[in-house]
């Protein structure tokens, strides 16, 4: 089949997959776990367990703060030790619950064997509530709550689930690795959700560099007994892992600004994020744990790891047991080099969505000293969402609000094409992520306007209805 | 030949006559009622349309304030009393007269006082840092120090320092405008009555953690330890999240608290003497002498009129 991929923009950065081929393996439970309040997208988590209780693990800690919002469950056993602001990757603080760990003894009615459940259930309403009780979020990297976004607005209809088994980013290998190793729950948990939707096409995309996944899913495929679900490969190109460049590459749809997937019949979920409803759904087993890489251009192969981490275990805790952080590591980043975060704090803990601990080395990641842009137009070339960067950083600069928005700075996905591809060093989505908080003030601030208008209105009718 | 330059000419003034006969009339038709004390009032502004006032400009602060029933409520702080005196005269206002102000830095993080912990590489500004992360040190409060607060004075009253790697203050250039409060994302900067002969007081750190927190991430930070409350006689010190905040209305510029504080998060500036805390240190110590003296004079004599 002819390879497909998004139609505008992109960049083709080196893979550099150092770790593909170390297979996963279980960390330790450490002594001390801490679990954030702020895992998820939307509201965050509001405890409820006091200091000095014993949990189980898997037993809810705190649960949702809002209707966008997720349940989040102890780890592992032991006692709450504190509730308290703790600071995270970016130095920020957050509240935690402190958890010191007992063991691992697990609440009652999770299925802890190994035996493949294929059985789908029927009763979408109970799977969407399992899927909310277990606090599965996406793990692709938005971390938004899974039950929200498979339960489309009544009105709108998913023609297509599509797989994210993309993996765009370089270094990054924890969701090849569970292709590999986990490939028929993951395929589970997608026949799972095609029936929570409704049960549409399913398409698991993955690129082309990953050819064993492919196979190993295909595999699978044969031996389920699922319909109407297929493998697409994909060619390499970054972003290809970006909700909307992957409608455009498995649907050839575009999803217009401002819009949603589902606009355009799609709902996208990352492959962990399969193997999370699998457990959730057939296991009774929330979301505890996940696949993190430990890798980077300074350490030598054997020391690169894939690991099943406990949510909650600081970074530090997962280095020290890897081996300890390299000398010549001039950046740590939590996630891939592209989008990833820069660790300001390794003591931070891990949350649903932690990928990676990334070392990368001086020449490899320090930014270049800026000068002056010029107009060889190649930001706007790379750019996926059509933009213009260059213009964009102009924009923002002279505070030309009206002319950001003209200019769609809100499309903005913070890929970082553009700053990747600059010559110049300019730190074009630096700028541009202010100048898209600041437009999208505007949208929102312009919206509640008009609603608070619209309904000033109708009152205002109503009143003279009643005064007739 | 003649003829036809005398032609051109009657045609062309002929013509300009009647345009600017049917702009007059238009003028005159359309004309825009403004007050003119508008422009008087503008005309009294400094001109430096920097938007200290609130208001877009020196004009949109005229036309305000022409409109408006009393002044209290458009001050520019630019041109300060001197001014507003001249505009109450043109409008006939009564004006309040405000103390002086001036920018002041509530951080102390020098690069000596707090150890960096991180190497900050991306854009050069201060709010797309506090958008990425808490900042190079421990403290989560504290400068950033990329200056954009230096870019907004258009006063040129602010520049870095690089030792400090602090952003500072000329307190003669600067005018009170506000625009680096509004462009710091930390909330670092205050204006601050100037005090008697430039003379005040503040705690120049607003770190929210508890005390070892912060002594560990900044050997200046305020510790929230309350030692420069209780010693203040005039009840100008307040300890509320962690962090001591003086009251510029009630602070009699004894310096007792400078003396006191363990971590010299207490800045006095423009005081003609350097502070000898030893000697502070002692009057501190003989008024709480005097007053156990007092005390005990009191219960004893209680205790003889019982008896
Ligand atoms: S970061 Fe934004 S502007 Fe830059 S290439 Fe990506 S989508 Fe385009
Ligand atoms: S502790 Fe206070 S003085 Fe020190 S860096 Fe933080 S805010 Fe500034
Ligand atoms: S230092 Fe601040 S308040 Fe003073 S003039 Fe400059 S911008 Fe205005
Ligand atoms: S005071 Fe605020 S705006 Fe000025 S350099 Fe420091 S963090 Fe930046």
């Amino acid at each position: 089949m002819a390879k497909v991929t998004f139609s505008i923009g992109g960049v083709h950065p080196h893979d550099t997959k150092l770790a593909r081929e170390r297979a996963i393996e279980v960390l330790p439970l450490p002594q001390t776990l801490y679990i954030s309040m702020a895992q998820h997208l939307g509201a965050p988590a509001k405890p409820v367990v006091a200091v000095g209780d014993r949990v189980k693990t898997g037993q809810v800690i705190a649960e949702p703060g809002g209707f966008i919002s997720a349940f989040v469950h102890a780890s592992a056993s032991g006692t709450v030790k504190s509730i308290a602001p703790r600071a995270d990757l970016a130095g920020n603080m957050v509240p935690h619950i402190e958890i010191a760990v007992d063991g691992d003894e697990w609440v009652e009615g999770v299925d802890l064997s190994d035996t493949l459940v294929t059985e789908i259930p029927s009763d979408r309403a109970a799977v969407l509530d399992k899927i909310k009780a277990c606090g599965v979020v996406g793990l692709g990297g938005a971390t938004f709550p899974t039950h929200v976004k498979l339960n489309p607005a009544p009105g709108s209809t998913a023609e297509c689930l599509i797989l994210n088994g993309a993996e765009c980013e370089p270094y990054l290998t924890s969701d090849y690795r569970i292709l590999l190793e986990r490939t028929k729950e993951i395929v589970v948990g997608a026949a799972i959700m095609q029936m929570v939707l409704g049960g549409c096409r399913c398409v698991i995309g993955i690129e082309e560099n990953k050819p064993e996944a492919i196979e190993a899913v295909r595999r699978a495929l044969t031996e389920l007994p699922y319909d109407n679900i297929e493998v697409l490969p994909l060619k390499k190109k970054y972003p290809q892992g970006g909700e909307k460049q992957l409608i455009d590459a498995v649907m050839h749809r575009q999803v217009k600004s401002g819009g949603l997937p589902i606009s355009v019949g799609a709902v996208v979920q990352n492959v962990a994020t399969s193997l999370a409803v699998y457990e959730a759904v057939q296991k009774n087993k929330p979301l505890i744990t996940n696949t993190l890489t430990i890798t980077g251009d300074c350490l030598p192969v054997e020391r690169q790891h894939n690991y099943l981490f406990r949510i909650g275990m600081p970074l530090s805790y997962i280095a020290e047991y890897a081996g300890g952080v390299p000398a010549e590591a001039a950046k740590l980043i939590s996630g891939g080099p592209m989008m990833g975060r820069a660790i300001a704090n390794l003591d931070a803990a891990t949350v649903k969505g932690s990928s990676s601990i990334l070392y990368l080395r001086a020449d490899t990641t320090l930014r270049k000293a800026e000068s002056a842009c010029i107009r060889c137009g190649r930001c706007a070339d790379a750019c996926p969402m059509g933009l213009e960067p260059f213009l964009l950083n102009r924009l923002y600069k002279a505070g030309d609000l009206e002319g950001l928005e003209q200019a769609s700075a809100h499309d903005c996905i913070e890929c970082g094409c553009c700053l990747y591809s600059c010559p110049a060093y300019i730190p074009l989505l630096d700028h541009i992520r202010q100048a898209k908080g600041q437009v999208m003030g505007v949208i929102r601030a312009r919206a509640a306007a008009a609603k608070a208008a619209a309904e000033a209105a109708k009152a205002a009718e109503e009143a003279k209805k009643e005064n007739k | 030949m003649p003829t036809t330059i005398i032609w051109t000419i009657a045609i062309l003034a002929g013509l300009g006559l009647l345009l600017s006969l049917v702009l007059y009339l238009v003028a005159a038709k359309f004309k825009v009622e403004e007050d003119p004390r508008i422009d008087e009032v503008e005309k009294v502004m400094p001109g430096a349309n920097c938007g200290g006032c609130g208001f877009a400009g020196c004009r949109a602060f005229a036309d305000a304030a022409v409109k408006a029933p009393n002044l209290d409520n458009n001050y520019c702080p630019v041109g300060g009393n001197e001014v507003m005196k001249q505009v109450a005269a043109i409008l006939g206002f009564e004006v309040k007269e405000k103390a002086p102000q001036v920018a002041v830095l509530r951080c102390n993080g020098s690069c000596v006082n707090r150890p960096r912990t991180n190497v900050y590489d991306g854009a050069a500004s201060c709010r797309v840092k506090a958008a990425l992360y808490s900042g190079d040190t421990a403290c989560s409060f504290g400068c950033l120090g990329c200056g954009d607060c230096v870019a907004a004075c258009q006063f040129g009253a602010l520049s870095m320092n690089p030792e400090t790697g602090l952003p500072e203050v000329d307190q003669e250039k600067c005018t009170a405008c506000g625009a680096c409060v509004k462009a710091c994302p930390k909330q670092l900067i205050e204006l601050r009555p100037k005090g008697p002969r430039g003379m005040r007081m503040f705690v120049s750190c607003v770190n929210k953690d508890k005390g070892p927190a912060a002594r560990k991430a900044c050997s200046a930070a305020c510790i929230g330890c309350g030692i420069c409350a209780k010693t203040c006689q005039h009840g100008a010190i307040v300890v509320e999240n962690n962090v001591a905040y003086i009251d510029p209305a009630k602070c009699k510029l004894c310096r007792e608290c400078e003396a006191v504080c363990p971590t010299g998060a207490i800045h006095g500036v423009n005081f003609p003497k350097p502070l000898d805390k030893e000697a502070v240190k002692a009057r501190i110590a003989e008024r709480a002498r005097k007053a156990k003296e007092a005390e005990a004079a009191a219960a004893k004599e209680k205790e003889e009129n019982n008896g």
